[in-house]
């Protein structure tokens, strides 16, 4: 277990159905958290990686427009992409920035601003994150896709609507704690499954919402968290997976390949068991993901998954709490910005920050990001 | 030749080396192809073997019946596809090749169950385009 690398800053805009500002503005809200959290200035900061799926944006390049606004010129900037994962690559990709000596601060900013097209429009552009020569010009969309996968893990173990809806269940009760969240309303059992049918078997509130959003992480070397935080917060382990994007290239649909074998380098680099974990953040961007998400990372067998949210051995208090800050269901999903958001309330919980969603003594935590529908897979292990 | 923005609902690709496909759609069959130095098969059809980095294919026939593997019934669509709605996506096997397409509306929302036989048909739609769907076998 290596402690080379530290998160020292961490900040986060309010994920809102519709920004009312520019993308830089957006982006600014959860720098200026992420620099007072650090108590750094922009002086210190050597390199930053700015973090969107670039299909939303009207401002072409925006990593230019967004270092300049952030002030941090003339220090070198890009755009890191792997659609909804892309701030967790952003953070792989600062890591080894600073594991190799280049540099001892890197900002990763993501963000998204989606209001600005339909939600049609939207779905038709997300749909063309997936083949568009084999399965685009069938009207393909992601709840389509996550709905695939979700009867095929109902037809292999038997897991249900219900189930589902559980997950979502707690996801509302985690979300009305959460002030940043789009989503603030307690949802009950019977209004998931009463809920008009979105692609079966996902219905409404099986599906998060669209969003806008920034979030914001300051990476540090190991001599300069340990000189200028508190509380560093260490990267213990990095996986990172993909999968065909074509689903005729996939083995099965009844889990995520990409999160399995991500979960699995990571936890061997951080030299821990899914036992160890203490609290997890996981790409919850429809209900099944997150009930997929308990098998890849090992929290279930494979198929026991449903057991894990029937026994609520997920909420605060259980075997392994999972979102507890509401995940994506209730916080909403702006792309870009959504894995520093989850990394966010991983650092919080272990330094023991996390309020009224504290779990108690977090000692170790991960993250589970997914880019796609199981194209691209992030996991990070973080402990203190 | 014909281009590839024939095929599909709504095209997004008007240009591959695999153009051929959209012929042999409209001489009603579904084909992928098999690399001739190694023998690894493709479907959907590839220009280039990732296997053996070769590009000397044979074009094969994709034939049933083959079975159910996933389903999903979408209310809602994306740009373009409104006046389809519901349509069924769905994912099946032909003895051991993937296929994705929508399922037949004849096709009852009470019959649809994984693993259920099917088969592939070629479907000529009024604005001219070409595509396929899976047909009970
Ligand atoms: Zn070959």
């Amino acid at each position: 277990m290596s402690k080379d690398v530290a998160i020292i800053g961490v900040g986060q805009s309010a994920f809102v159905r519709s920004y009312q500002g520019s993308i830089r503005e957006l982006a600014f809200e959860a720098f200026r958290e992420a620099m007072q959290d650090a108590g750094i200035s922009t002086g210190d900061i050597d390199a930053s990686i700015i973090c969107s799926a670039p299909e939303y944006d009207n401002q072409r390049s925006p990593s230019g427009i967004i270092a300049e606004y952030l002030g941090l010129n003339p220090q070198p900037t890009f755009a890191v992409e792997s659609v909804c994962s892309s701030s967790t690559t952003g953070i792989r990709v600062g890591y080894s920035m600073i594991k190799s000596g280049l540099h001892d601060l890197v900002l990763i900013l993501g963000f998204q601003k989606m209001s600005e097209i339909s939600s049609a429009d939207s779905q038709e552009r997300m749909g063309r994150g997936a083949d568009i020569m084999w399965e685009a010009p069938f009207g393909t969309m992601m709840p389509a896709y996550y709905a695939m996968h979700a009867q095929a893990h109902f037809a292999s173990y038997g897991s249900t609507e219900k189930d589902l809806a559980l997950i979502r269940v707690k996801a509302s009760k985690y979300g009305i704690l959460n002030e940043k969240a789009v989503y603030r309303k307690e949802v009950k059992l019977e209004d998931a499954l009463n809920a008009g049918m979105v692609a079966s078997p996902l219905k409404r509130f099986d599906c998060c919402a669209n969003a806008d959003g920034a979030s914001c992480i300051i990476m540090a070397s190991q001599a300069r968290a340990k000189e200028m935080a508190k509380k560093p917060v260490w990267v213990l382990g990095l996986g990172s997976a993909t999968a065909s994007m074509t689903l005729t290239g996939r083995d099965a649909l009844n889990g995520l390949t990409c999160a399995r074998v991500a979960a699995e380098k990571a936890y061997a680099m951080a030299g821990v068991t899914p036992r160890d974990i203490d609290v997890a953040e996981v790409h919850d961007c429809f209900t099944i993901a997150e009930l997929m998400a308990y098998e890849n990372l090992g929290f279930a067998g494979p198929g026991q998954g449903a057991e894990l949210i029937r026994a609520g051995e997920t909420y605060i208090g259980g075997k392994i709490p999972v979102n507890v800050d509401g995940g994506l269901l209730s916080k909403g999903h702006p792309i870009g910005a959504t894995g520093g958001s989850q990394v966010r309330t991983i650092v919080q919980q272990l330094r023991g920050e996390a309020g009224a969603i504290q779990v108690p003594n977090a000692a170790i935590g991960l993250v589970h990001n997914i880019g796609g529908v199981g194209v691209y897979g992030n996991v990070i292990i973080l402990g203190r | 030749m014909m281009g590839f923005e024939k095929f599909g609902h709504k095209s997004f690709t008007s240009q591959t080396k695999v153009n051929a496909f959209v012929a042999a759609l409209e001489s009603n069959e579904l084909k992928g192809t098999k690399c001739i130095s190694c023998g690894n098969t493709y479907f959907p059809p590839r220009a280039d073997c990732c296997g053996c980095l070769g590009s000397d294919m044979v074009w094969i026939n994709i034939e049933g019946p083959g079975n159910l593997l996933s389903y999903t019934r979408v209310n809602y669509a994306p740009t373009g596809f409104e006046k389809d709605v519901p349509y069924t996506l769905a994912l099946a096997d032909f003895n051991g090749t993937k296929v994705f397409g929508r399922l037949s509306s004849a096709i009852a929302k009470e019959e649809t169950m994984v693993v259920m036989s099917l088969k592939a048909a070629v479907v000529n739609l009024p604005d001219g385009q070409i595509t396929y769907e899976f047909i009970k076998a």
